[in-house]
């Protein structure tokens, strides 16, 4: 599979007034060729810092210092490191070769802006294009990405559309200018779910046209399993578990993958009587205060001594299955 | 709104008692007194010279008996290029050092700019206008200093060089409040998320600077700018005084002086009626860039 | 969710030096201190070790400059000392600053308790009262009442306090308006408590810290207007000295003495400015934790 994303080493920390937080550390995956990686995780795992330091959105140095390697293969072929780049190439990169969409439509948009005028901002940026031709290409991509007489919305503004529409000019200001990769950062949390049903329809439907690669980021399982090929489970700042979406359901290695997954409640166990649904103790450690060892281990339910002695490093399960777990043979046997 | 009709209430009431000037002889006084009204009931009065206002009739100068408007008009001009030639200054100005202090906070330049916002506020402006003087003219002797115009030169030049110092003067004070307050709307606005999405979308940084950060921060600018009309009017007052410029503020403190009170009236309510226009204006530009706030 | 705020917190704020920044605030909050401590002190006690009096006429030193003779900062038209004067004049201007803030500011709470707690009819025809009164640029009206008046220390006081109380009352309003709905209120009300009670026992500990803000920054204003009313000739009349009218003097030696300028400005720009980094640094102290509105 030709890859079009290689991340290596990947470290994000802040240094701040009350010290310094290593909010991201090792990661390491690499993203093929019209692929969909979904990124899963709770809060402070570090998901969305790793998605905003490949677009080098956060704050310079020395408030946030950023390691590691990220090779993108661009549409001409050659091998850019994104973390590496100066900032004035980056930004060619920006929405050119990476189309980013975020949490909440209704904070990321300008609100004096149309979106006409915004998304024409996006193809402006990197094409010469006339006003003319602008506006007509922004109709069409609003009509891409379903919105209902799309010369006339354009002229709106932000607030004059409901939520989910303004997700969707979100997503055509993202790939106005048709990108190979998109990240989408929890794009569809902050809608309701039928809507977020015509969101992750929309993107599937755009990803089998335009043959882009996903990343996705969420929190949801159910997302995870509508639309990812991989999943890449993140906790406390580290990869723990990497592997294609039907093996991490199906036979999750690492407690934690395990525990999430057992925890999405489930009509069948809903219907019998005193069943409970499984959940995972403890909390989730503050960023400053992360446990000697394996992170994870003060709420796994297969904690042994050997645990809490080092960092796990990641392990290869199977070809395409990674881990990080001391004892993931013990508890899968 | 409501402002206008209160407007009328606040003065009128116990300004009118002071037609009564100390100094004069009792039998004077009662005579000229029954002249003007005022022996009748005070809501009579009021209602009496509010009418008159309101036609346009503000009253005569008791000093050369000609009409308050008139005079009132005759110093308007000047004070009005003054005030619009500082605040252009103190805008332009203040917006760049707000912005570069946004841009950059905490760093050295920032806090010098800071420190300049907050001392220059607390400097008298009447001082800061002497040692100007003393500085441009006395020792340098680079610029006049007062009045518009030297006798028998009229020249755009020549006005130009008077013009220099009591502008820069009145300045100061609105440079220091504009300042700081587009350094915090510039900060405000820098932390929202459009502007995150607008650098995802790979569009440069000076261009994300002034069409999104800049021109949100506007906004709440257009507000603070109505709000500090009287505290300009009011400087425009003294540095009228420091240089003899000819203008609305140095006849209101002449007016006092010679006690011509319907002048002074009439300089108050204009100088009102002024601060609500700009108000109001404020308010309608608001209207027009905000797209979220429509009139229906 | 926590994430999203690290992240947050690290793409909006640029924040070079974190440490520089939190102690700039306390050095300017301090110096502000010190200054209005140190000129306090001076004015209190200088006059009286100096060996000059303030109307001593010494004709053999008119128009010294500074440090060039027996007078620390010079002497003016008539010999007498600068330094002596200043202080002396520093006497009366920070206590006009400090009596006005005072009057002002207890007018001001009231005015603004009331309107905040009583809301509807009330407070909307107080606060559109104070909103007309705030049209009017302050030195008109107090040109305007200072003309009026016979001209006296305690008159100027008060004029400037009318002046000023309109800025306390608006702070003072809008933050009761914002607690009476809060539940402790509601609470206290609801076991029938009278007004008064509600409103002093219980709002006001509430705003005390925006009032000791604007408190602060209420004296650096009197005495700000104080120098320009004395200045333009109607505030304190001399020879009782004030720094305001010492600069209305000097005008006329501009030219030839230009100290006798240039110095008593610099005691006003002091205190102002020394006031006004108390105040601020005080909001930045006191505000984000106390302030209701936010």
């Amino acid at each position: 599979m030709t890859e079009i994303l290689a991340v290596d080493a990947l470290s994000v920390a802040f240094h701040g007034e009350g010290g310094t937080v290593q909010a991201v550390e090792g990661v390491s995956f690499a993203l093929g060729l019209g692929e969909t990686l979904a990124i899963v995780g709770e809060s402070s795992s570090g998901k969305s810092v790793t998605a905003l330091a490949l677009m080098r959105l956060l704050a310079p140095p020395p408030g946030c210092r950023v390691r590691g390697h990220a090779m993108l293969t661009r549409g001409d072929g050659e091998v850019v490191d994104l973390l590496a780049l100066p900032e004035a190439r980056m930004e060619a990169v920006r929405g050119r070769d990476i189309g980013m969409i975020f949490q909440e439509p209704m904070t990321s948009l300008n609100p004096v802006h149309r979106i006409g005028a915004q998304i024409a901002e996006a193809l402006l940026a990197h094409e010469r294009l006339s006003a003319r031709a602008a506006g007509a290409r922004v109709t069409v991509l609003l009509d891409q990405v379903g919105i209902p007489e799309p010369a006339e919305r354009a002229r709106a503004y932000p607030h004059q559309l409901s939520g989910g529409m303004r997700q969707r000019a979100m997503i055509a200001m993202a790939l106005a200018c048709r990108p190979r990769v998109l990240i989408a950062d929890e794009p569809t949390t902050a809608l309701d779910v039928t809507i977020q049903a015509q969101i992750l329809e929309l993107i599937r439907r755009l990803q089998s046209e335009t043959g882009m690669s996903v990343i996705f980021i969420t929190h949801n399982l159910g997302v995870v399993a509508e639309i990812a090929d991989r999943v890449l489970v993140m906790y406390a700042g580290q990869v723990v578990e990497e592997a294609p979406v039907t093996t991490l359901l199906r036979r999750p290695l690492m407690p934690y993958s395990a525990g999430l997954i057992a925890s999405v409640p489930r009509l069948e166990d809903v219907r019998s009587r005193g069943a409970r649904l499984p959940a995972i103790p403890g909390n989730v450690p503050a960023p400053r205060q992360r446990p000697e060892g394996c992170t994870f281990h003060p709420r796994c339910r297969f904690v042994r001594e050997v645990c809490e002695a080092a960092r796990p490093p990641l392990e290869m399960a199977a070809s395409d299955h990674a881990v990080r777990c001391v004892r993931w043979r013990d508890i899968a046997a | 709104m409501i402002g206008f009709a209160l407007l009328h209430l606040a003065p009128g009431g116990p300004l009118s008692q002071f037609a009564i000037t100390p100094g004069m002889s009792a039998e004077a006084l009662a005579r000229i007194a029954h002249q003007m009204g005022l022996d009748r009931p005070l809501p009579i009065q009021y209602l009496d010279w509010a009418g008159h206002l309101l036609s346009g009739d503000w009253g005569r100068s008791y000093r050369d008996q000609q009409p308050v408007l008139a005079v009132i008009a005759s110093h308007l001009w000047a004070t009005l290029e003054l005030m619009v030639s500082s605040t252009l200054l103190a805008m332009l100005v203040g917006t760049w050092v707000g912005v570069l202090g946004a841009v950059r906070p905490y760093s050295v330049a920032d806090y010098l700019a800071t420190i300049g916002a907050m001392v220059g506020l607390s400097i008298p402006t009447f001082w800061f206008g002497l040692i100007m003087i003393y500085v441009f003219s006395v020792w340098l002797g680079w610029l006049p200093s007062g009045d518009m115009y030297a006798s028998g030169d009229g020249t755009l030049l020549d006005y130009l060089r008077h013009l220099v110092l009591p502008c820069l003067v009145l300045t100061l004070v609105t440079v220091a409040t504009w300042s700081r307050y587009m350094r915090a709307a510039m900060l405000d606005v820098t932390g929202q998320d459009y502007i995150r999405t607008a650098r995802a979308k790979g569009v440069g940084r000076r261009a994300v600077l002034v069409r999104h950060a800049m021109r949100n921060a506007m906004l709440p600018m257009i507000t603070i700018a109505g709000l500090q009309l009287p505290t300009l009017l009011g400087g425009a007052l003294v540095t009228e005084t420091v240089f003899t410029w000819p203008g609305m503020g140095r006849l209101f403190l002449d007016s006092i002086g010679y006690r011509d009170y319907p002048v002074v009236m009439g300089i108050l309510m204009f100088s009102a009626l002024l601060v609500l226009a700009g108000n109001l204006a404020a308010d309608l530009l608001y209207v027009v860039a905000d797209p979220r706030i429509r009139i229906r | 969710m926590s994430a999203t705020l690290t992240v947050r917190a690290a793409t909006g704020g640029r924040s070079r030096h974190p440490a520089l920044r939190r102690f700039m605030r306390h050095r300017l909050a301090m110096f502000g201190l010190f200054a209005v401590l140190g000129l306090l002190l001076a004015c209190a006690i200088g006059p009286m070790i100096s060996s000059w009096g303030p109307l001593t006429i010494d004709l053999r030193h008119r128009f010294q400059a500074p440090l060039e003779g027996p007078h620390v900062l010079g002497s003016d038209q008539l010999g007498r000392d600068l330094l002596v004067r200043l202080l002396l004049a520093g006497r009366i201007s920070l206590f006009v600053g400090f009596a006005a803030m005072a009057i002002s500011t207890a007018v001001g709470v009231v005015v603004g308790l009331a309107a905040g707690f009583y809301g509807g009819w009330t407070g909307t025809v107080l606060m559109r009262l104070v909103d007309a009164v705030l049209c009017f640029p302050s030195i008109f009206l107090l040109l305007t009442l200072a003309a009026l008046v016979s001209p006296g220390v305690v008159t100027i006081t008060l004029i400037v306090a009318l002046t000023a109380w309109m800025e306390v009352a608006r702070v003072v309003e809008g933050q009761v308006r914002a607690l009476r709905e809060r539940d402790f209120a509601l609470a206290a009300e609801a076991v029938g408590v009278s007004d008064a009670h509600l409103m002093l026992r219980e709002l006001l500990p509430n705003v005390v810290a925006p009032i000791v803000v604007a408190a602060t920054l209420n004296v650096a204003r009197a005495i700000l207007l104080e120098s320009y009313v004395s200045y333009l000739g109607y505030g304190i009349q001399p020879p009782t000295p004030s720094w305001g009218n010492m600069l209305n003097n000097a005008q006329e030696y501009l030219t030839s003495a230009p100290w006798l300028a240039i110095i008593p400005g610099a005691a006003i720009t002091l205190a102002v400015t020394g006031f006004n980094f108390l105040g601020d640094g005080l909001r930045d102290a006191l505000d984000p934790r106390l302030d209701v509105t936010r």
